[in-house]
């Protein structure tokens, strides 16, 4: 018996079939799309932009996924997703919370801001709390600098703050948290 | 037609064609500008800045490797702002850099060293927090120690543009950056094919081989209560071995090594060389069969283990194409702890073999589990050429005065052919060579096929005309070479029935493993490889047999041991298999 | 012969006031509602729902909600405007949910518009009518101040001042128009009118004929529109505004940014139209080098020469990009541009696609900006649908396509050669040049690469001309420049001015000053990699020469105003936080010089520092300025050297003296409790986070110095002064 020539070795199909099942339907045909296109790795970026906002962050089977599907060497996906800030690579809570530090920001006092949130919080930046509701990061500039002290929760800009404020603002989103698993909990139990 | 410059080098004026880099053309005046990242072979890059220079009408420094030449440029290649920064640049780098160089493995044969040397840095002002990275040492083939890197780029550069691997990648960004496979894992778990390419680029001790000194130093020491010890040296260490030993580059020193391992205490000093032969004798006869319809053509090498790793990561579909010989390294090692110990009568289980390569992919093929032997491994140590100089020069042996000495019997008997298997092109000359006699029934009138040399660009084809059958054969040194043949033959373009395939670019002679050259001369450089593969073919031209079917070792194992070629015998000890791996789609 | 763009034009035209004349904006009441980021984060989207409530509950028809931009007065945004048929555009500030209430019963309902909320309260009552006096000083016109002149002459008329409101404005820009003769010019709101006023006898014609007898004075009106006409009809009652000379923004909070016949009727793309129709690109190559218009990304470049050399260059693949990767932290000019005027933007880009004959152009924008991202992909799709992108553009043959490519959180990609590594799907590291974009760029053909500001600036200069432009501004810089101020000011938001317009202008005739009385220290330009100029130097020109000899750049357009109670140590260490965390990590001066240069400055500020320190730091940040491979890395040190230069005192106090004057270095002040102003209320012992302050109720309380960790809040909260920060 030859030791080589055990039926196909082309693992590619059954690869593909894996990796496919792992993103969306949209970014697949994005990727699709693209493929065979000029310069089809420069969506490279795109394509991780589209992946976060489905799932919030990248795994790492989503990178490898990418990588895989795009033609991309594996080790260039990780090391453009780990060079931009805007992706992160670990799971983040319900609610970003971006603490601003552009200059605007840091003249009028968003270090105090940021320590009150880290103190209410008990998280540091890059961490999220343990109910996974917040996570906290930091951000250079939102482009609001005429509220500064600024704080950007979600997609909602608030500002100008001050420490005493932080308590809460940080309650309204606790509410609304509990409100979005209120029914979901009520259907549960149905 | 290139048009000619007309520059000012530090007032002296210069005519240098277009094109010419600031670097290379100050190089014609005789002024030798510090570099560090740049690499003659590999794109330029201009990060480690050592090599600015004041450039009239600029007030920032530019970066000589990577600025061109240009029509009436005024160059400053050593005002006493140019030497404080570069002074200060190299400080800079040391200061985020480990303190060891005493025990470190690159002392002596660090260019960050050796620079800082140069630029006379003695004082280290700016000292501050110092990045810290976990050393990867859980690797069977490449150490990555991030701590010692300073993200110069070539390792990248080397993995990417010349073995078209891009398993390294720069992670992160400023003070924090890293250089490492994908999401950092351990090399034996990224996209890594082991070739070692990037040891040999990287100017500091970021990435080294596994090191198996220490094992082989323990196997000697009890060898004489129970352990018998067998070397077995590969065809392109003594076409380098000498460097490191101060002798020109391509000096053949195959005596003198023999009479060192022989002072170090080996039991048995055997020739990789002999089943170089035998690799011949099996493949020649594979790719025969294959001639006759039986299995795919074209036939691919095994040699390299390079090579097979990126066979199974990234073109794991053409696997029923690859000889299932094994390389001729683990013929060696099967055939010393079955044959050679049957005729010694030892039981193999006390037999040590220790593998002197010029390639790290052989640790990594050593602890394969395909190579076992009931349950043991064929190949215990596998050194580098780098390795091995370290152990001489630790044993005190004075090399360039050592007498020739003599590779034992009956695994120390090679033909000519079995010496240029380490220059890309050997295997399929001696592959060739074989294939003539074996379909003709006589051995070819002129036997250097140089068409096949590496003379004759990176990837070389030939046919050839045998018994009226003409064979088409190609060789790529190389992987990113070998990715624009195999690339070919998929698409239909290119009919080949053999193909020889070489990780390192220039074959084994520029293995991951080999010395590295003094600080000036790169790995990747021609030149090197020329020299080192002109030791190799005058080697092979001296002698009398240089053919695989004519050694008669090889011959009388055949007739004593394993019956005939791809016999049941030799397909159980000389032959194995390989395993579609991920990585696939990344090409 | 008729050319094809034209008529494409002329069509296009004749459609868009067809459309605009069925909507029939003139005769119904406007509430006008900034919608960009800013303005949403102001809660403008909540205000913008309670009037569409307000206007459905009324029943009424003639009332419409008209969404614009932004105008860049963010500190009272929201920012609403009210337009009854006939009155002036009345606009309110910080309005919510029951502002909006008032505003609809009181004003549109009412009449009575809501005086005590008005933007920057310019007045006390709605005048029927205003007058603008133009006092640019530019075309240097001589004789009395008209403005007064006619003031007293509506005094002597017995004219409220009420009624009809008589203010001076910046230069509208329409001497430069008419070749720069010098004139006072006037503006008439509501009417819309420009006089050219020459002494007392046209006053009095204006008095007469257009102030009592209600009649516009056409013997003295100018037929040349400014190009910021529009805008100056809208806010030119607010000194914030009409200090300013707007160009680049002159659409912004005027125009609705989703619609393009408002664009159009704005006299958009009648540039491109122009353009297309004479198909000659060096006729606009030449426009823009005669307007001096150079690069409002930082770099100063010539527009005109860097558009020339791409269009030399024998590879005919070529393209162009608008950079709107703006990542300085403090500058929002950019995201304001392409929010309040996207299809500005996309118009400079199709022309200047056309000028270098690039088949295809990027937008690369940050992906921070969600809305500007939105916004000029609606551009972008209306554009192509309306024949003015894709092939065959307003028939012309030019074939072009914009397509937006995200940043991703990387101040380096603002740098042209990063950018355009990212926009190729890499890591957005600088790459070494030259090679210069224009000779290979993006995938190795040339490109050229503007900032936003630039591309806004290329329509308003095809229409009216490069001398115009050249005219405004200085020698050497023709135009405008936009800055972001912000910081210790009044007023913070987006200022565009002639370049040249001094620095004190800007801060304190436009900005208001120092906010809470405060003295100025120096005023930061140019972002992280920008220097600062001391406060002594607010006379200075703003210019990219004068700024860089002053050891500050232009940038992008941030400025920072700060004040006494601000370190320059400290802000220089959080400048050099920034570049230091924003480095790319490749060469290396960048990468561990400005690593060693934030220790240093984090030892002097934690009083760790000795005087070798800064030598040490004027010789790394020399490194870096000298050495590295990108423009960023070579400013990155520009906070560290200008304020050692400068404010080397403050240096001083911090290494020799252990103290820091600004009292902002944490590690160098200390809390006291002053017995003699302490009550013993008790609050700063509760606030205190470490518990370190004891004291009974009614007593003096005391500040345990081993265990307090400076945190401030005793003395945030305590009402009564009673706690010194020493």
């Amino acid at each position: 018996m030859s030791d080589h020539c055990h039926g196909s070795t082309d693992n590619w199909p059954e690869l593909e079939r894996g990796y496919r099942a792992m993103l969306p339907e949209d970014v697949l045909a994005f990727i699709d799309a693209s493929r065979g296109r000029e310069h089809s790795e420069s969506m490279l970026i795109a394509t991780l932009h589209m992946v976060q906002g489905h799932f919030g962050h990248l795994g790492p089977g989503h990178l490898e996924a990418i990588a895989q599907l795009m033609q991309i060497p594996l080790a260039k996906v990780t090391g453009v997703a780990t060079f931009y800030h805007y992706f992160r690579l670990q799971p983040r809570g319900k609610y970003l919370i971006n603490v601003c530090l552009g200059t605007a920001c840091y003249v009028k006092g968003a270090e105090k801001i940021a320590q009150k949130l880290r103190d209410e919080l008990g998280i540091h930046f890059g961490e999220t709390s343990k109910d996974g509701i917040f996570s906290l990061e930091s951000t250079r500039c939102v482009g609001t600098c005429g509220l500064a002290p600024v704080v950007m929760i979600g997609d909602e800009v608030h500002g100008p703050l001050t420490p005493s404020q932080i308590p809460t603002l940080l309650e309204g989103y606790l509410a609304r948290a509990a409100e979005d698993l209120a029914p979901a909990a009520a259907s549960d139990s149905r | 037609m290139s048009q000619m410059i007309n520059l000012k080098i530090d007032g002296e004026s210069i005519l240098v064609p277009e094109g010419t880099t600031v670097m290379d053309a100050a190089e014609q005046i005789g002024i030798h500008i510090p570099r560090l990242c740049y690499h003659p072979d590999l794109s330029l890059e201009g990060n480690c800045r050592v090599c600015v220079v004041a450039v009239e009408g600029f007030d920032h420094g530019l970066a000589s490797c990577a600025t061109k030449a240009w029509e009436g440029m005024e160059v400053q290649t050593n005002s006493p702002m140019i030497r404080q920064a570069r002074r200060d640049i190299v400080e800079l780098l040391l200061d985020n850099h480990p303190k060891d160089c005493q025990t470190c493995d690159r002392d002596g044969n660090c260019e960050l060293q050796n620079l800082s040397y140069r630029m006379g840095v003695r004082e280290r002002l700016f000292e501050g927090k110092r990045k810290q990275f976990p050393i990867d040492d859980a690797g069977a083939s490449v150490v990555r120690n991030a701590e010692k890197c300073i993200l110069c780029g070539r390792c990248i550069r080397v993995c990417g543009e010349i073995q078209g691997v891009f398993n390294l990648s720069q992670h992160g960004r400023g003070f924090t950056t890293v250089v490492g496979p994908a999401n950092l894992t351990p090399m034996d778990e990224s996209a890594c094919i082991q070739c070692g390419q990037c040891v040999n680029v990287c100017p500091t001790a970021a990435f080294l081989e596994q090191d198996h000194t220490e094992r082989v130093w323990k196997a000697l020491s009890h060898r004489r209560k129970d352990k018998h010890v067998v070397v077995t040296t590969a065809p392109a260490i003594r076409a380098a071995l000498g460097e490191a030993f101060g002798l020109p580059m391509g000096t053949p020193v195959t005596g003198k090594m023999v009479t060192a391992l022989r002072r170090m205490g080996f039991d048995a000093i055997f020739d990789v060389n002999f089943s170089a032969d035998l690799t011949i004798m099996e493949e020649a006869h594979e790719l025969l069969k294959r001639l006759a319809g039986e299995g795919p053509l074209p036939l691919l090498t095994s040699c390299s283990p390079g090579w097979v790793s990126f066979l199974e990561k990234f073109y794991p579909e053409l696997i029923p194409h690859m000889s299932s010989c094994k390389s001729p390294m683990q013929m060696q090692s099967t055939l010393i702890k079955t044959y050679y110990a049957q005729q010694k009568g030892i039981d193999p289980k006390d037999i040590y073999v220790v593998s002197v390569m010029p390639c790290v992919a052989k640790k990594f093929e050593a602890a394969r589990p395909e190579h076992v032997l009931d349950g043991m491994p064929t190949t215990d140590a596998v050194i580098t050429t780098r390795e091995l100089a370290v152990m001489i020069k630790s044993y005190g042996i004075d090399f360039q005065r050592l007498p020739d000495g003599e590779f034992d019997h009956p695994l120390g008997t090679s033909s000519g052919a079995g010496d240029i298997f380490g220059a890309t092109g050997g295997v399929m000359e001696a592959a060739l060579r074989t294939a003539a006699f074996k379909l003709t029934g006589q051995n070819l009138g002129n036997l250097d096929l140089t068409m096949v040399r590496s003379d004759h660009g990176a990837i070389r084809e030939a046919s050839i005309n045998l018994a009226g059958q003409t064979i088409n054969v190609a060789v790529a040194d190389g992987l990113q070479n070998a990715k624009i043949l195999l690339e070919a033959v998929k698409r239909g373009e290119k009919k080949y029935h053999l193909i020889e395939i070489m990780a390192c670019p220039g074959g084994c002679i520029c293995g991951g493993g080999q010395p590295y050259p003094p600080i000036g001369t790169y790995t990747l450089n021609p030149e090197l490889a020329k020299a080192r593969a002109k030791a190799l073919y005058s080697i092979d031209a001296a002698k009398t047999i240089r053919c695989s079917h004519d050694n008669p070792d090889i011959q009388k194992l055949y007739a004593d041991f394993l019956g005939e070629p791809l016999s049941a015998k030799a397909h159980e000890l000389l032959h194995t298999h390989y395993t579609a791996r991920t990585p696939r789609g990344i090409r | 012969m008729s050319l094809p763009a034209l008529d494409f034009y002329r069509s296009m035209t004749d459609r868009v006031s067809k459309t605009l004349a069925e909507r029939d904006m003139e005769n119904k009441i406007l509430i006008q509602v900034g919608s960009a980021t800013c303005e949403h984060a102001a809660g403008s989207q909540v205000v913008a729902e309670e009037f569409v409530r307000h206007i459905r509950a009324s029943g009424r028809k003639d009332i419409v909600i008209h969404r614009t931009g932004c105008t860049g007065r963010c500190s009272r945004e929201p920012i609403v405007g009210v337009q009854v048929p006939g009155q002036i555009l009345v606009k309110y500030e910080r309005v919510n949910r029951d502002l909006v209430h008032r505003i609809f019963t009181e004003h549109i309902q009412g009449s009575a518009p809501v005086m005590k909320h008005v933007l920057d309260h310019t007045t006390a009552v709605l005048p029927e009518r205003e007058f603008l006096f133009c006092e640019g000083s530019r075309c240097q016109r001589s004789g009395s101040n008209l403005r007064e002149t006619f003031m007293a002459m509506l005094e002597a008329r017995g004219i409220e001042p009420n009624r009809v409101h008589v203010a001076a404005a910046s230069c509208f820009g329409v001497c430069s128009l008419s070749g720069g003769a010098p004139a006072t010019y006037v503006l008439a709101r509501p009417e819309k009118v420009i006089y050219r006023v020459n002494g007392e006898a046209d006053l009095a014609a204006i008095l007469d004929g257009h102030v009592l007898g209600g009649q516009v004075v056409e013997a003295l009106r100018v037929q040349e529109e400014p190009i910021a006409l529009e805008f100056l009809e809208r806010y030119g009652d607010v000194a914030f505004f009409n200090r300013q000379s707007r160009i680049a923004l002159r659409n912004a909070g005027v125009v609705d940014p989703e619609s393009i016949d408002e664009y159009v009727g704005l006299d958009g793309f009648k540039a491109l139209a122009t353009v297309l129709g004479r198909l000659e690109p060096d006729w606009v190559i030449n426009e823009l080098t005669k307007a001096r218009l150079r690069g409002r990304g930082g770099g100063g470049f010539l527009t005109g020469t860097k558009w020339g050399l791409a269009r030399k260059q024998p590879d005919t693949t070529r393209f162009i990009i608008c950079n709107g990767d703006e990542g300085d932290p403090g500058a929002f000019m950019d995201r304001s541009m392409l929010e309040s005027d996207p299809f500005n933007i996309v118009e400079g880009m199709i022309i200047g696609g056309f000028s270098i004959s690039a088949q295809k152009g990027f937008f690369y924008i940050r992906a921070e900006y969600p809305l500007a991202i939105r916004r000029i992909q609606h551009a972008i799709d209306t554009c192509r649908a309306q024949g003015l992108l894709g092939p065959n553009i307003m028939g012309s043959g030019f074939d072009f396509d914009l397509e937006i490519r995200l940043g991703a959180g990387a101040f380096v990609c603002g740098e042209e050669t990063a950018l355009i590594r990212s926009i190729e799907g890499e890591r957005g590291q600088p790459k070494v040049r030259p090679p210069y974009p224009t000779d290979r760029g993006l995938w190795g053909h040339p490109t050229v690469i503007n900032n936003v500001e630039t591309f806004a600036n290329v329509s308003a200069i095809v229409r009216y001309g490069g001398d115009w432009y050249s005219r405004i501004g200085t020698e050497k810089s023709g135009g405008t420049k936009v800055f972001a101020l912000a910081g210790k000011v009044r007023h913070t938001g987006l200022v565009e001015v002639p370049l040249g317009t001094t620095l004190s202008r800007v801060v304190n005739d436009i900005g208001g000053g120092v906010s809470g009385g405060k003295q100025l220290k120096a005023i930061q330009t140019g972002g992280p990699a920008g220097g600062f100029i001391p406060a002594a130097m607010q006379d200075m020109e703003v210019d990219f020469e004068p700024l860089q000899k002053a050891g500050s750049i232009m940038g992008s357009g941030g400025m920072i105003v700060l004040s006494e109670d601000d370190c320059m140590v400290d802000i220089a260490k959080f400048y050099m936080a920034f570049s230091q965390e924003e480095s790319c990590g490749k060469c290396t001066p960048c990468r561990e010089g400005t690593t060693r240069i934030l220790e240093i400055l984090e030892r002097i500020t934690e009083g760790k520092g000795v005087m070798e320190d800064l030598d040490k730091l004027h010789r790394l940040s020399r490194l870096c300025q000298r050495t590295s491979l990108c423009g960023l890395g070579r400013a990155a040190p520009n906070p560290v050297l200008s304020s050692i230069k400068h404010f080397r005192e403050e240096y001083l106090a911090h290494i020799q003296d252990k103290h820091c004057p600004a009292k902002k270095c944490v590690a160098l002040i200390r809390y006291e409790i002053n017995a003699e102003k302490c009550i013993g209320c008790t609050i700063c012992a509760r606030n205190c986070p470490v518990e370190c302050i004891t004291g009974t109720r009614k007593e003096v309380h005391v500040i345990d110095q081993a265990a307090c960790i400076k945190c401030g809040n005793c003395f945030d909260v305590c009402k009564f002064a009673a706690i010194d920060r020493v």
